[in-house]
């Protein structure tokens, strides 16, 4: 049955490459019972007078939690919305009460999807700047994290090549 | 005996596989084949008239003979548009001089806030062949209905407003005819496959 050993031990490297490429560059921070995963944001084209920031939200107690605001030196005002593409068509609207994070429950905040924004950024961010900034939570209070600038999504695999060609 | 049967066991299982790789490849082939030729026959292409970052009127006859890319965005986006134009350069710088026979229009659908010189300071962060346009909101509208696609402006909490606006990247022919959509989300390779296609249409 070696032929199948040998499919087996493929399926389990590829999935080894896949898991240490997305966890090399995570970074957490926690308030109380909330952990908040891998704050990131994209780098920004210049003027840019807006941009999306993402994390990964998770609640160990036993209580639910919202993620209420948050603000930063480097923007003008952080805001929370929700993105959805259907139909080919891209619509975003504001999250006026916040996230609610259930007991137990985990809730991404990622590109496509909820989403904080940045209105006027200070500076246009650039691939691994780290942007400091306090996320407001309804129980959990105030936590400040950084959120690390990077070129591709969080979950993608990092791509080694074709970095350049760019007139930034 | 039983090593002749562990190898025909061994064949049958990679015959199986095979034939499932098979199954699914000729079945994926398929699915994309009415796909183009459905998006072939839409009406995709018509005319539209705008102004460039750079201040120069550019329309859809000022194009003929030229393959081209159009997607509509605006600078207030805070993701599905700037991914656009990062992987849009990347792709260009890729393609190298293949990406000189073709051009790449990025259609502002929010000419309220994405002035000329707004629009002119954001494409410095892109490859220096795709152009920025922009028109009043009557040549906007014709450009929209040009490539069949949708804007709404759709206000925010605290004043402020955003812009509902379909995302596909539309690759028109050099003869003027629709040939497809580039999807950001599909492989990489693919997408530089659909493009080396247009530039030989
Ligand atoms: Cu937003």
């Amino acid at each position: 049955m070696s032929c199948f050993n040998k499919v087996a031990i493929a399926l389990g490297l590829a999935s080894i490459t896949i898991l240490s490429s997305s966890a090399a560059s995570a970074h957490d921070f926690s308030a109380g019972d909330i952990r908040i995963g891998h704050p990131w944001s994209r780098i920004a084209p210049a003027a840019a007078p807006v941009m999306g920031a993402y994390l990964t939200l998770t609640n160990a107690g036993p209580e639910a939690d919202t993620l209420v605001g948050g603000s930063t030196p480097l923007a003008e005002r952080i805001e929370i919305h929700q993105m959805s593409i259907e139909g080919g068509v891209a619509r975003m609207r504001s999250l006026p009460d916040g996230i609610e994070i259930a007991p137990g429950a985990s809730v991404d905040l990622a590109p496509g999807g909820a989403h904080l924004m940045f209105i006027k950024p200070a500076r246009p961010f650039a691939e691994g700047d780290r942007i400091e900034a306090t996320l407001e939570f309804a129980r959990a209070g105030s936590v400040r994290v950084e959120f690390v600038v990077q070129r591709n999504a969080a979950k993608e695999p990092d791509r080694a090549d074709d970095h350049g060609g760019h007139t930034p | 005996m039983n090593r002749v049967r562990l190898f025909r066991i061994c064949v049958w299982g990679v015959v199986i596989v095979l034939a499932g790789f098979l199954l699914v490849s000729t079945q994926l082939s398929e699915q994309q084949a009415p796909a183009e030729a459905s998006t072939g026959t839409a009406r995709v292409g018509g005319p539209f008239s705008l102004t460039s970052h750079e201040g120069e009127r550019l329309d859809n006859r000022s194009l003929a003979g030229r393959p081209y890319l159009v997607f509509f965005g605006f600078t207030h986006c805070p993701e599905i548009c700037p991914t656009t134009l990062f992987e849009l350069t990347d792709l260009m710088s890729e393609l190298g001089a293949d990406a000189d026979k073709f051009e790449v229009l990025f259609i502002t659908v929010d000419s309220e806030r994405d002035t000329q010189e707004l629009l002119a300071s954001y494409m410095t962060s892109f490859d220096s062949r795709i152009t920025a346009l922009r028109g009043s909101s009557e040549e906007t509208e014709t450009a929209l209905k040009a490539f069949s696609a949708y804007a709404k402006k759709v206000p925010l909490e605290g004043g402020q407003y955003t812009m509902d606006h379909t995302t596909g990247v539309y690759l028109i022919k050099g003869d003027g005819s629709f040939g497809g959509i580039l999807d950001m989300h599909e492989p990489r390779e693919t997408r530089l496959q659909k493009l080396r296609r247009l530039v030989s249409s």
